[in-house]
């Protein structure tokens, strides 16, 4: 491995004082979690601060999964589901972009900036897809700041 | 046979967990006959100074509902776990928070400026608060401290048996009587410790209304349809916290026509009773053939008709939810109107 590959593979240690934020990634199995590997193999540059977590489906996301994350002082929370009409459990998308929407609404209750939880399209041949979306979740959580619950 | 003895104690509660314990009607005489009451402030004298005085661990159950709030309720249930050997959480304010728990999407600084200045029948020009301390030529008085967040009662002692409910239902009330009869009188083994005195199963399993496929196109208060006794209220469109929340209450409420608002808190496999709703509940919404065609806007317009769920969902459970409090970005976002 290359010192320059080192270099990718490890998350960039923050600077004293700057804001790297904590992103969880949410990927079902079947589109965006390929559509993140089609990213990688592809060599797409992105920030390097998210982790994901591969589920069989965006509907295996239970709201409790996303309020942990945000619990544990994750900054941001993004869901990752195949498009509509192309679930591989026919409905599986459509149960979650309710709970998300839901979700929302009570995160923004809670006090949180809704915008810190994310719902999007990725499918098994969009890795740009999913390069841009990370680049711009990325870019918002930074202007947001970070997760509240660690000032409490 | 030597009688055990017996505490009741209130914390942030309204009393009708103290209540409760006395709706058991004839049983009531039960527990007169094993136990002593030491101590229960609704119902006979006592000073905190004679619990004070009593060995440590010599109360054998004390029964503490309401939560914790502020620094009276603390003391007392420090002291209580200190002199008695068994601590039970009694009623969904001790165990999860209860409603004083929704105290949590304020402060205590809020809270004070609103019932001292804000409300319309306040008139308090002076700004005059309620002090812990104030100094008067009599004498020092002294008030409780009011704590920014509500707290369970797990979480400033340790407890030993659960009974949520809001208050214990009178079933729950003498299962649990029943069993400290049993071994006061015949010796017989105490539940584990943190054992919950209600049953492992939601809701659901206890309800005898017809359930079927859940499919609604939208929700409706109580009140804005005549509810067919015998359905499912989820399938109605009515939000019932039935699939999220224990069993072991008998469904009063269901068999009274009004949905589960959650009081026996979420079962054991769960974390986050909330939650565990708001995911049953935007699931039962009807896919239609044109779902694929909707837009992001249409389905949150379409979730908008869940007006509050903060306190439809963590009616009773907010302190011992997975966030437990309002946070405060540190940017604010400004709403648009």
């Amino acid at each position: 491995m290359s010192s320059q590959q080192m270099a990718q593979a490890e998350p960039k240690p923050a600077e004293a004082g700057q804001f790297e934020p904590r992103i969880i990634v949410f990927c079902c199995n079947w589109c965006s979690y390929a559509g993140a590997d089609l990213a990688g193999v592809s060599r797409l540059q992105m920030p390097t601060n998210f982790r994901v977590i591969r589920t069989m489906c965006s509907a295996r996301v239970d709201p409790e999964f996303v309020l942990r994350a945000f619990a544990s002082s994750a900054d941001g929370v993004l869901v990752l589901g195949c498009h509509p009409a192309d679930c591989h459990y026919i409905g599986g998308n459509y149960r979650t972009r309710r709970r998300i929407a839901l979700l929302r609404v009570l995160l923004e209750q809670y006090g949180f900036n809704p915008e810190r939880l994310k719902l999007e399209w990725v499918s098994a041949s969009e890795g740009q897809k999913f390069q841009k979306t990370i680049k711009e979740f990325d870019a918002m959580v930074r202007d947001i700041g970070p997760n509240p619950i660690n000032e409490e | 046979m030597t009688k055990i003895k017996l505490a009741h104690y209130w914390g942030a509660g309204c009393g009708g967990c103290d209540v409760a314990l006395l709706d058991i009607d004839e049983k009531i005489l039960g527990v007169a006959e094993i136990a002593d009451i030491v101590f229960w402030p609704i119902a006979v004298d006592g000073k905190v100074k004679d619990v004070e005085a009593m060995p440590d661990k010599s109360i054998t159950c004390t029964l503490f509902n309401g939560a914790v709030r502020n620094s009276e309720n603390e003391h007392m249930a420090k002291l209580l776990r200190q002199k008695s050997a068994i601590v039970v959480s009694f009623g969904s304010c001790a165990c999860y928070g209860g409603i004083p728990g929704l105290g949590n999407m304020t402060n205590r600084k809020e809270i004070l400026d609103l019932v001292y200045t804000k409300l319309p029948t306040s008139d308090n020009v002076e700004r005059v608060f309620p002090q812990a301390e104030t100094h008067t030529k009599d004498g020092d008085l002294e008030l409780p401290v009011l704590y920014d967040t509500v707290m369970t009662l797990d979480q400033v002692i340790d407890v030993d048996y659960y009974m949520p409910g809001c208050p214990p239902t009178t079933n729950l009330i003498n299962e649990f009587l029943g069993i400290v009869t049993a071994h006061v009188k015949e010796g017989a083994p105490l539940p584990p410790k943190g054992a919950m005195i209600a049953s492992q199963k939601t809701l659901c399993d206890e309800c005898k209304r017809k359930k079927s496929v859940k499919k609604i196109d939208r929700i409706y208060m109580p009140h804005e349809i005549a509810i067919d006794p015998d359905k499912c209220m989820l399938e109605q469109g009515i939000i019932c916290l039935g699939s999220s929340t224990r069993a072991g209450c008998g469904a009063k409420c269901l068999e009274g026509n009004q949905p589960c608002r959650g009081c026996m808190g979420p079962t054991a496999e769960v974390l986050d009773q909330g939650g565990s709703m708001l995911s049953a509940l935007a699931s039962i919404y009807r896919v239609e053939d044109n779902e694929a065609l909707l837009s992001e806007e249409n389905i949150a317009t379409l979730m908008a008709q869940v007006k509050d769920p903060m306190g439809t969902f963590y009616c009773y459970t907010l302190p011992k939810s997975i966030i437990k409090r309002k946070v405060k970005e540190r940017k604010q976002v400004k709403k648009e109107v």
